[in-house]
Parts: C-alpha cells; structure tokens; sequence
C-alpha cells in the first residue's frame, strides 16, 4: 500500500517535469507523461490479489495529532476500480491530449493542471479520512474549474467554469457541513469508524439532516437533477478534458462517495426513499434534453447526465443486485463515453465541426475513429457481447426489484435506455455513416487522436466477451466494499430467457425506430425544451445569482459608502443592538448600587467632566474647544492621582499640556468651525451617540461587578522586585514584563513622527515652489 | 465612585461618538480626542479603584502592600494616552495639511485625491460611491 500511495506522487512529479517535457519533445510529451499513470495502474494492479482475498490494506500518516485527526489512506475494491478508470483513462486523455492541443500555446498548462486532477482523484479514491477525502474533492472541483476556463479568452468558457465552480463548491460546503455532523455524532472522521458505528448514526436524528448535506454535495458533484446544468455547459472545456473529467471521472465522485457512504447510511429511511427518484429524474431529464441537442459533445453530456442518474439510482434502490449493478455500469460507462467523447474530438479536430446536422460521409477517411465510435455506440446501445450489455442487463434486474414503484422504476428506465441507445447511434453512425451535407474534407489525425478512443471501445468488447475476468478483479471487490462483505459477482452474456433479456430487445427495436426518426425528433424536443427552459433550474440558477450580485451591489452601496461617519454609524448601531439588551437584562440580576467612598471632589471633577463634554459638542469656538478640552483632560489627570495613579496623572498633565500647545500653534491654521449637517442629521446623530454612551457606562457597571480581581496584577506584584529589580510596578510592566509591547509604542510614536515631519516639510517645500 | 467613572466615561463616549459623526474634519478630531478619554476612563475603571495607594514596593519590603491599585491597568492606561498623543498630532497635521491643500474640510466635499479635482474625477467619484 506503501508503495502504490507513494507511486500518486508520481503525478506530482509528472506535472513538475510537464513543462520541460512539452519543450523538449512537443510532439511525444503526451505519451511521455502517460507513462506516470501507467505506471499507477502497474502499482495499483500489484495489490489486486489482496483486495481479491478481501484485504483493504490502509497507511494512517500522523497529521493533527492534537486534534485526534490522522490522513489515513485505504485501498479497497471501490478505491480501486475507482483509481484503475482515473489512472488508466488519464494516460490515454494525456496522449490524446497532447496530439488533439498539438501547437497550443498552453498545452503545458493542460498538462499541468490534467495531472494534478488525477491526482486529486486518485487521492480521493483512497481517502479513509472524510476530511482527507473533502480536500481531495475540493481539488477536483477546482482543477475542473481551471480546465472547464482553458481557453478563458472566451466569455462562454469563462462563464461554464464560473458556473461548474459555483455549483460544485456549494455542494463541496454542504458536504463539509454534512462530514462535521457525522464527525460530531461518532467523534470520529475516519470512514470505517462511522461505518462501525452505524446503529449510532441511525439512532440519531442529526443523520437525517447529514445525509441531506452530504446528499447536496454528491448531488452536484454528480449532476443530479436538479443541479445537472453545470455539466452541459462544462463542455466548452477541450474534448479531452470534457472526456476525463466531465464523462469518466470526476463526475463520477458524487456516485463514489455515496457508494463510499452507503454502508454507514444506507440504512436510513431517507437513502430508499428519497436516491432512487433523484436518479430517476436525472436519468429521464438528461435522456429527453440528449434528444434535441444538435453538438456532439453536448448530445453526450446530455447522456452522461442521465447515466449518472442511472447510476445514483442504481445506489439508492439499494440491494445487494442493485449495488452490483451500479459496480458494472460504471467501468462500462466510462469506458463507453469516454471512447465517445474522444471520437467527437477527433472528429472536430478533423472537420472543424461538431454539428450533426452537417456530418456526414467521414467512414471513409477516417475509418479508425469510426471503428472507435462503432464499438463504443454498441456498447452503450447495450448490444451483446459488449460489456454494456452485460450493465444494462443488471440495471434491468435491479429496476425489477426496486422496493417501492417498481413497475414504474423499470418503465421510465426502459425509456430513458431507448433514448440512450439511439443517442449512441447519432453520434456514433450519422457522422461516419451518412451521406456528407457539406463538403468537410476529413481526413484522420495521428496515432494520438484514434489509439486512445479505440482502446477505450475495444477494452468496453473484451471485458463483455470475458466478464469473468472483469467480475472476479473489479466487480467483486468493489461490490464486496460496498456491501461491508464478501459478495460473489458472477457475470455472462446469456442470463436465459427472463425479462431483462425481453426488455433489451424492446429497447434495442425501440431505438431503432427513434434513430430513424431522429430528424424529427430532434427539432420537436428542442422546441419543447426552448419553451420549458425558462423554467428549467439554470434559470433558477441564473436568477438566483443575479438576485445575490444585486444583494451584493445593494449592501455595498449601504454600507462601503466611504464616507467616515456611514462606516461609524453603522459600527455603532451594531455594537449598540448586540450589547444593549443583554447588558440591560444583566443590571436587572446585580445587586444596587453601592454609594461608598465618593468624596466631595469626585463629584466636582465627574461634574467638570461631564459639563465639559457637554459644551464640547457645542463649542463654535476653536479656543473654549481646546479649553474644554483642557478640562477634560487634567480633571481626568487628577482623578488619576486621587485613584492611585501617580505615573498616569504625570503622564496625562504632560501630554495634556502637549496638546494644548499643539492646538494653540496650529489653530489659526485650522478651518474655522462650521454647522454643515441639516438639524435632522444632527437629530439623528445625538441619538444615537446617547445609545453609544448609555450602552458604554452600562458595559462598565456590568463588567465592575464582575471579576475585577485579575490574577496577572498579583503576579506583577509579586514579581516586580525578584525578577525584574523594580519598585514602581507600572514602570516594571511597562519597560521589563510587557517591554515588546512598548517597542511597539515607540516604533509607532517614531512613525507619528516620521509621518508629522514628512507632512509638515512637504507643505513648506510646496510653499517655497509657490513663492518661485 | 465606580458608577460616577461610568457616568463620566458615557458621557464622553456620546460626546466623542457625536463628533466623529460630523461632516468636518476638525470636529471628527475633536471626537477622536474625546474618545481617547473615554477609553482611558473605561479601563481605569475595569480595576477596582483605590484611593491612596499606588502600586510602589515599599523600601524593605519584596512586594506592595496587601491592598494596592491594580498596576495592569495603570499600564494599559500609560500605553493608550501615549499612542492617542501621537495619533492626535499626526491628525491635526495632517488635517492642517488636508485643509490648506484642498481648501475644504467638509468631508463631502473631499472626493478626489488629485489636486486640481478634475470634473470627470468628481463623476468618477460618484460612480464609484453609487
């Protein structure tokens, strides 16, 4: 286990070396690079035996050990069929990639940020820790976003990744929220502890709320109706990307982590009751919008979505055959689509266009792609002896035995597989196939555009003509994982005479006929989706994102007005609103008053301060403001000396007098006081500096009768004279306990003075070049 | 004489409040100023207060006398009057600066940092404030 999490580095490492790579040998990098997730897959396939015999071998790293947190890694069989589709189709989208942006100026950067995805899936494909396995998330959500914005000179692109990243990134926060909860209520953030401890979850009526949290992360990590938008439009990525990230893998996280969690929360009402219809939706949804879609890549984004449904769905019925349909139809799906993805870049790549409408006649030219393509459409259309016949088979099963509505699970399924199937045809016949509409001269591109989707389509017909093979070292491991025990999968091409195999000819007949009438088709479900789509979740998602910028705009206009006293104003309400009612309920429970120890001069120097503060405000003179404020001043100097206070009182009376000089050498320099603000304004203003004065003495009688015995002055006290040599404890905090703290007083003071001296010679300077 | 320092240190608060609320500069000074006293008050009444007895070591003696003023907040204090010194003579330097170079010192009228305030600038700030 060591060894494989030691060989992820490697694409670490890859991504390091990518740009000397891409200038050393630009037309080899791709296959170079490859040779980092090869080398993953050898590493991966090592430890195959184990995970055969049911071992899940883990490496726990020391991470916050304080906080009880360790990055623990696991490899079990849903890990690992996982990271095989991760690592195995990320070598071929890197040679793919590196023919298909040949030439383009950042062809590193795809490299780069390629292979730090695959990282970060191959990191979450082994994360035992949730917390481990949410930063991996995040990353993917983010490299898909860099990827998604690749050829961010275009607005379309830059608004698709904006849109991916909003949408992914909300559900990534609700699934952390989801994480802590199952955190808090199992003490615990290491997967197999909350699968060990799933009576606890159910028992607790927290699950019900983490579930729905952690639901909202996979279900837009996954493209789940309603959250589905964002992964049509995420095909203004390149076709590579859109072929790995957005077809094979990332959008596969979603259905991996429900797969990862169901053990712990399979058990809930709300997995049975409320997955199985998401997925349903999603797979209706993404089957009928694939109809009237004209692009090739959005034709298949479209079918990817209703997949993806299937696949959720597949989880959420939630039986061990279901579980093992699931299993299947997600290795035969990425290897399915992906070959599809790949074959539409080559055909853009060759023609330059990815319009049915106008494709046609390329067999001839380009006849290894339109093998790729033929092989990869029967295997989606669900023909046998393709391995996608073998998933749709158990799909068909494991609608059968849905636990509610399976009659209806079953149809609508049936439906949406009609749609699919000839989906598979369009964009894997009509392109080859028809007769040309236009005169595209095609021709086949390098060993780089067609090896990888033929690879692809002919691994989705070997592993139908051996199933065994594919169940013994995948399917059962993975199933077995997710199940929590051993789970014998066995697979064949020939079930017998049942139902599935009746359902498969209906839909195969079925489709068929669509495919026939798919000129019509197409343009009646796009008039219908054009009507509806006004209605339809990303215009939600439009409105609700412009609502939030004009939220935004608004609060920014009110509250970043600029001018000082806005920004005092609302700091003071604030404070006011939050301390006041809980500082007037306080004075209610403290005992009254106690008038001792007031003297006959304390009085007369709060009444000075008082009354100076009060004629302050309506000074319209500069010289009684200084003299009042003068009084202010040394009366508080005098209190200071009458309350123990030597060093503040001598302190206040110097600076006091500092001031006071300082005011009387600039006054005349000063504007003169003027009555700008409207009597309203003034109105307002002395309200609410009366809240802030009344919340302040309040505060300060509040906060008297509490703890006002400080452990920190007995220690000072104690201490002045042993360790600091000092008599005068103030003096001794000032310059030895806190002496940092004064450090920074003066270097403050030095930058007040720095700043006055600065001020004071540019006006002099300026005056001089006046006076030239 | 707890409850007369609050009395005191709120009246100062709403009178610096008040000020720093005004349109111009010499008066959001005198607000700063204010608040500065209020502060001080506020901390020095956050220690119980003792009448005659300053926190000094006795000759002779290894610690001050049983019941002595909390020296913490006296040094908090000294620490506060010292830096509102400064801040106060960088302010009204700055604000003798401001007023000569801008020849206002009505806070609505300041919109631009470059002298002459072109008109397109005066827009500009509006936009932005808008």
């Amino acid at each position: 286990m060591t060894s494989f999490l030691l060989s992820l580095t490697g694409g670490l490492l890859a991504a390091l070396a990518a740009p000397w790579l891409t200038r050393r040998f630009p037309k080899r990098s791709g296959w170079l690079l490859a040779l980092a997730p090869l080398g993953i897959l050898v590493s991966l396939m090592n430890l195959l035996p184990a995970l055969r015999n049911g071992e899940s071998p883990s490496v726990s790293l020391a991470w916050a050990e304080s906080l009880g947190l360790s990055a623990t890694f696991q490899l079990d069989g849903l890990g690992a069929l996982l990271a095989a589709l991760v690592a195995g189709i990320g070598a071929l989208v890197l040679i793919y990639g590196g023919a298909y942006l040949s030439g383009h100026p950042n062809l590193t950067r795809f490299y780069v940020v390629v292979l730090l995805f695959m990282t970060a899936m191959l990191g979450l494909a082994v994360s035992a820790n949730a917390l481990l396995l949410f930063i991996f998330w995040e990353l993917t959500s983010i490299t898909s976003f860099l990827l998604i914005g690749f050829e961010h000179e275009r607005p379309a692109a830059r608004a698709a990744a904006w849109q991916a990243l909003l949408v992914t990134g909300g559900g990534g926060l609700a699934l952390l929220a989801g994480f802590i909860l199952l955190g808090n209520l199992t003490g615990s953030y290491e997967i197999p502890q909350w699968i060990a401890q799933k009576e606890v979850i159910a028992a607790s009526p927290q699950s019900t709320a983490a579930f729905l949290l952690i639901l909202a992360g996979a279900m837009t990590k996954s493209a789940q109706f309603p959250f589905h938008f964002w992964l049509p439009n995420a095909m203004e990525a390149p076709t590579p990307v859109s072929a790995y990230l957005h077809s094979a893998t990332m959008v596969k996280a979603g259905v991996f982590l429900l797969a990862r969690l169901l053990p712990a929360l399979g058990g809930l009402p709300a997995w049975q009751g409320l997955i199985p219809w998401i997925g349903l939706a999603t797979l209706l949804t993404g089957a009928l919008l694939s109809l009237g879609q004209a692009d090739l890549k959005k034709l298949l984004a479209y079918t990817t979505v209703a997949s993806l449904g299937a696949l959720v769905m597949l989880l959420g019925i939630n039986t061990p055959l279901s579980v093992k349909a699931a299993m299947v139809f997600l290795p035969a799906h990425a290897l399915y689509k992906g070959a599809l993805f790949l074959v539409a870049g080559g055909v853009d790549h060759a023609v330059h266009t990815r319009d049915i409408r106008d494709l046609g006649g390329l067999g001839r030219a380009m006849p290894l792609t339109a093998a790729a393509a033929g092989l990869a459409a029967l295997s989606m259309a669900g023909i046998p002896p393709f391995f996608g016949f073998i998933a749709k088979e158990v799909v068909y099963e494991s609608a059968l035995g849905a636990p509610a509505l399976a009659a209806w699970v079953t149809a609508l399924t049936i439906l949406a597989n009609i749609i699919l199937a000839a989906a598979a045809g369009w964009v894997a016949l009509a392109p080859f196939w028809e007769k040309a509409r236009k005169d595209l001269h095609p021709h086949e591109g390098g060993a780089g555009l067609w090896l990888p989707p033929l690879i692809l389509a002919a691994l989705g017909l070997v592993s139908g003509l051996l199933p065994e093979l594919a169940a013994k070292n995948w399917i059962a491991p993975a199933v077995s994982s997710v199940l929590g025990k051993p789970y014998e999968v066995k697979l064949s091409l020939w079930h017998g005479l049942n139902l599935p195999l009746l359902f498969s000819l209906i839909t195969l007949l079925a489709a068929v006929l669509l495919y026939t009438l798919r000129v019509a088709a197409r343009s009646a479900d796009a008039d219908a989706w054009q009507h509806l789509a006004r209605f339809g979740p990303a215009a939600m998602y439009a409105r609700g994102l412009k609502g939030l910028l004009s939220f935004a705009a608004l609060q920014t206009r009110l509250l970043q007005s600029g001018y000082l006293r806005v920004y005092v104003l609302f700091i003071t309400l604030f404070t006011v609103g939050m301390a006041l009612p809980p500082a007037l309920l306080s004075m209610r429970a403290l005992p009254p008053a106690v008038w001792t120890g007031v003297r006959f001069y304390d009085v007369i120097l709060v009444l000075i301060i008082v009354t100076a503060a009060f004629f302050v405000v309506r000074a319209t003179s500069r010289l009684a403001t200084i003299a009042l404020l003068g009084a202010i001043g040394f009366s508080i100097a005098i209190l200071f000396l009458l309350y123990s206070a030597p060093d503040l009182a001598m302190t206040q009376f110097a600076v006091e007098t500092l001031t006071v000089i300082l005011f009387v050498l600039v006054i005349y320099r000063l504007p003169k006081f003027s009555r700008l603000s409207s009597r309203p304004a003034r109105l307002r203003d002395i309200l609410i500096a009366g809240l802030g004065g009344l919340m302040m003495t309040l505060l300060m009688l509040v906060v008297s009768y509490h703890g006002q015995d400080s452990r920190l002055a007995s220690f000072f006290m104690e201490n002045s004279l042993p360790k600091a040599y000092g008599r005068n404890v103030v003096n001794v905090i000032l310059v030895d306990f806190r002496g940092f703290d004064t450090l920074g007083e003066i270097t403050v003071l030095a930058i007040a003075a720095v700043g006055v001296f600065a001020l004071v010679r540019g006006a002099a300077k300026r005056k001089g070049e006046r006076h030239e | 004489m707890t409850f007369l320092l609050a009395l005191a240190a709120g009246a100062l608060f709403a009178a610096g409040i008040y000020m720093i609320l005004r349109r111009s500069l010499v008066k959001i000074l005198v607000g700063l100023l204010l608040l500065g006293y209020a502060v001080n008050l506020l901390l020095f009444n956050s220690a119980v207060l003792v009448p005659g007895r300053p926190p000094l070591i006795p000759a002779g003696q290894t610690v001050p006398p049983e019941i002595s003023a909390d020296p913490l907040a006296q040094a908090l204090i000294l620490t506060a009057i010292v830096i509102s010194f400064g801040v106060t003579a960088f302010v009204v330097v700055l604000i003798r600066q401001a007023y000569q170079v801008v020849g206002t010192d009505d806070l609505n009228e300041m919109r631009c940092t470059d002298i002459p305030c072109e008109d397109s600038e005066l827009k500009d700030g509006k936009e932005g404030g808008a």
